[in-house]
């Protein structure tokens, strides 16, 4: 690549996109609970409120229905407001606002009103946070038309999808993983970087099986990987980087290469993103498949507190392993 | 506590008529046009050529009127299931309203909303809304906007007594009231909440407007079917927040002569009595308004019935226009999932 790159975190990608675009855009503003003064619960958004003041970086009340709410009226007058919700879990209280109203504003209205919203928030378990603080939900907004998900695995994804996010003229949701905001990673030294959404990534290239992985479960499916080649097994990894749009063509072209399929996602494994990717595989590329499409997703139960649990609920390489072996061999997963 | 609770109680004196004369008759004009057009909703309804859910207006019509009168083309309204008098208070067309009860292309939202999302954004009405208290937090970010942008514009949010009881008013009218927004919380008490008593469901004294109080706003009760006691409430609280004071809680008391909904039964029958409903019967806002341009000489009899006639006539050609529209193309039903 010509343009020059920088190695920042994942937390920092944040801070960049936004305060690029605040800077490209005046009506772009943030706000959220402790994101000011603060700079928010994980220090990602440290700074802005020292640059753009305080009229375009809000602390609110603990009030996400409210918060949300306000976030949908400005972005239908003209603003592009970014909304914080801290934890992926507490966007079940903000769900009207985003569901029954942003999502269908454009629709409902005939195309009249646009609703240029974004919404970040969080996903992932690995801090004993408990039940509350670590689900990874990111299916409930993927289910709703007329909102764009995107689920960035990397400090570049990140900054290049929140950035068209901020861009787009529809209501988006960024779900960060908060395990990674320490992740480093090359990120193009550009203002103008954005990474359009739709447009899937292969993280890792592989001729026997294809590992469909999201979020914090890339870097898992790439540990997966480099055990398999050990054994024999080229993993190829694709992240589809947006759930809403979704890039089946990548995807497909895969399975094509490959034959085989597995799919990772660290949200609960019943009616979520690995069933609708793998009955999607099933269904769109059948005739390309040598074994049936597999899953691998977070138990079907609360996230645990104690450290002696909560890791067994959570898809890991072993487990990834495991399951991409069973479709070679006659293996128990 | 009672201290710091300051209720203002607003009617005006049925002998006068202290607003200018095209004020006068603009509001009579829009409270009779909404009538009409309810009464024209209700006839659609029964024939079968609207389906869903029509919420009628009927009796609520000062509400609308006074408040939108006092508000400018680019300020901001949020709207409820029972909406058709807000956009025709705030400029809505009533032939594309029409339309868009039909589900036709011609409708504001080409078919796609229907009697309870109407929206017309060139009016700043950002959308009835079907659900109880949902267009609160859009009202607030509306004069968020408002407020960054520099424009001076408000946001009026219409919601019923119902919607007193949401979460989402509570949020909203904390937001509002610590960032000094300029947004009229305007609850307009027709006194049930679908078919419950509002008053055995809400935990006030006397007044839903006693809520303000919880968040440092003004609270004005006002006669609701006084078209001109809402109307000069609106006057002055829609001033205090253009100038930076900050949102206020309106409760406007009235009265839905019909049902929650066409087709749901009786009232009378079950939830409310007949005598209630007569006395708010005998408060009708349209009669009230008209004996009061009749007394300060604006009109006379035969003008106020050549007026009917030209309303009449607007609305039933908003119903031709409707029928004559046509369903949208299949094809639309893809249309405008995303901007």
């Amino acid at each position: 690549m010509s343009t020059p790159e920088r190695v920042i975190t994942y937390g920092e990608a944040v801070r960049e996109a936004i305060a690029e675009e605040m800077r490209r855009d005046e009506t772009v503003f943030f706000m959220g609970e402790d994101v000011a003064a603060a700079g928010g619960v994980f220090k990602v958004t440290v700074g802005l409120l020292d640059e753009f003041g305080e009229d375009r970086v809000r602390d609110t009340p603990i009030s996400e229905a409210g918060i949300m709410g306000a976030g949908v009226g400005a972005a239908l007058t003209g603003m592009r407001p970014i909304v914080e919700i801290m934890f992926g879990d507490f966007i079940t209280i903000a769900m009207d606002q985003i569901v029954n109203q942003a999502a269908k504003m454009c629709y409902m209205t005939g195309g009249q009103a646009k609703v240029p919203l974004t919404i970040r928030t969080t996903i992932g378990a690995g801090r004993s946070s408990a039940a509350q603080h670590s689900q990874s939900l990111q299916a409930w907004l993927s289910h709703i038309p007329g909102v764009k998900v995107a689920i960035p695995s990397t400090p570049a994804d990140l900054k290049g999808l929140l950035k068209t996010s901020i861009r787009d003229d529809n209501p988006t949701v960024i779900y960060e993983d908060k395990m990674m905001y320490a992740l480093k990673g090359p990120v193009p030294d550009d203002d103008d970087y954005t990474i359009p959404f739709g447009v899937a990534d292969i993280k890792r290239e592989g001729s026997d099986v294809t590992l469909v992985a999201t979020s914090s479960m890339v870097h898992t499916a790439l540990k997966a990987a480099d055990m398999l080649d050990k054994e024999g097994i080229g993993a190829e990894v694709v992240d589809p980087r947006t759930l809403s749009p979704l890039d089946m063509d990548t995807i497909i072209r895969s399975v094509e290469k490959t034959s085989r399929a597995v799919v990772v996602d660290e949200a609960y494994q019943s009616y979520g993103v690995t069933g609708e990717l793998a009955s999607r595989i099933a269904d769109e590329a059948f005739d390309y498949l040598d074994a049936p499409v597999k899953r691998v997703g977070a138990m079907d139960v609360p996230v645990p507190f104690s450290p002696g649990l909560e890791p067994e609920t959570i898809p890991d390489e072993a487990k990834l392993v495991r399951t991409v072996q069973s479709l070679f061999h006659d293996v128990p997963v | 506590m009672s201290e710091s609770l300051e209720l203002i109680t607003t009617s005006s004196d049925e002998g006068t008529l202290p607003l200018p004369e095209p004020l006068c008759r603009e509001i009579y004009d829009k409270m009779l046009t909404i009538r009409r057009f309810e009464e024209a909703v209700l006839d659609i309804y029964t024939q079968g050529l609207m389906r869903g859910l029509a919420h009628l207006y009927i009796g609520q019509e000062a509400s609308a009127v006074g408040i939108c009168s006092a508000l400018n083309d680019d300020d901001y309204l949020t709207s409820t299931h029972r909406g058709h008098g807000h956009l025709i208070a705030k400029g809505g067309k009533v032939d594309r309203m029409m339309a868009e009860m039909m589900g036709k292309v011609d409708g504001y939202n080409r078919g796609k909303g229907g009697t309870m999302h109407i929206a017309d954004m060139s009016l700043g009405i950002l959308g009835a809304n079907g659900i109880v208290g949902g267009g609160m937090g859009m009202a607030t970010g509306a004069a968020l906007s408002g407020r960054m942008r520099g424009s001076g514009q408000v946001a009026v949010c219409f919601f019923g007594d119902g919607a007193i009881n949401q979460g989402a008013f509570l949020e909203s009218a904390n937001l509002a009231s610590i960032w000094s927004l300029p947004v009229l919380f305007v609850c307009e008490n027709n006194h049930y909440g679908e078919y419950t008593a509002a008053s055995d469901v809400t935990a006030v004294r006397e007044h839903v407007a006693e809520r303000a109080a919880g968040f440092n706003m003004p609270a004005l009760v006002v006669d609701g079917n006084d078209a001109v006691a809402v109307h000069q409430t609106a006057v002055e609280m829609v001033k205090r927040a253009r100038t930076g004071e900050g949102p206020c809680l309106i409760e406007n008391k009235t009265y839905r002569y019909r049902g929650h909904h066409v087709g749901d039964g009786d009232p009378e029958k079950t939830y409310r009595t007949q005598k209630e409903t007569d006395t708010w019967l005998a408060k009708d806002p349209i009669p009230r308004f008209a004996r009061r341009m009749l007394k300060a000489g604006m009109v006379d009899e035969a003008e106020l019935d050549s007026i009917d006639a030209v309303i009449t006539k607007r609305v039933e050609d908003a119903v031709t226009f409707a029928n004559e529209s046509p369903y949208p193309a299949a094809d639309e039903v893809t249309d405008h999932v995303y901007a």
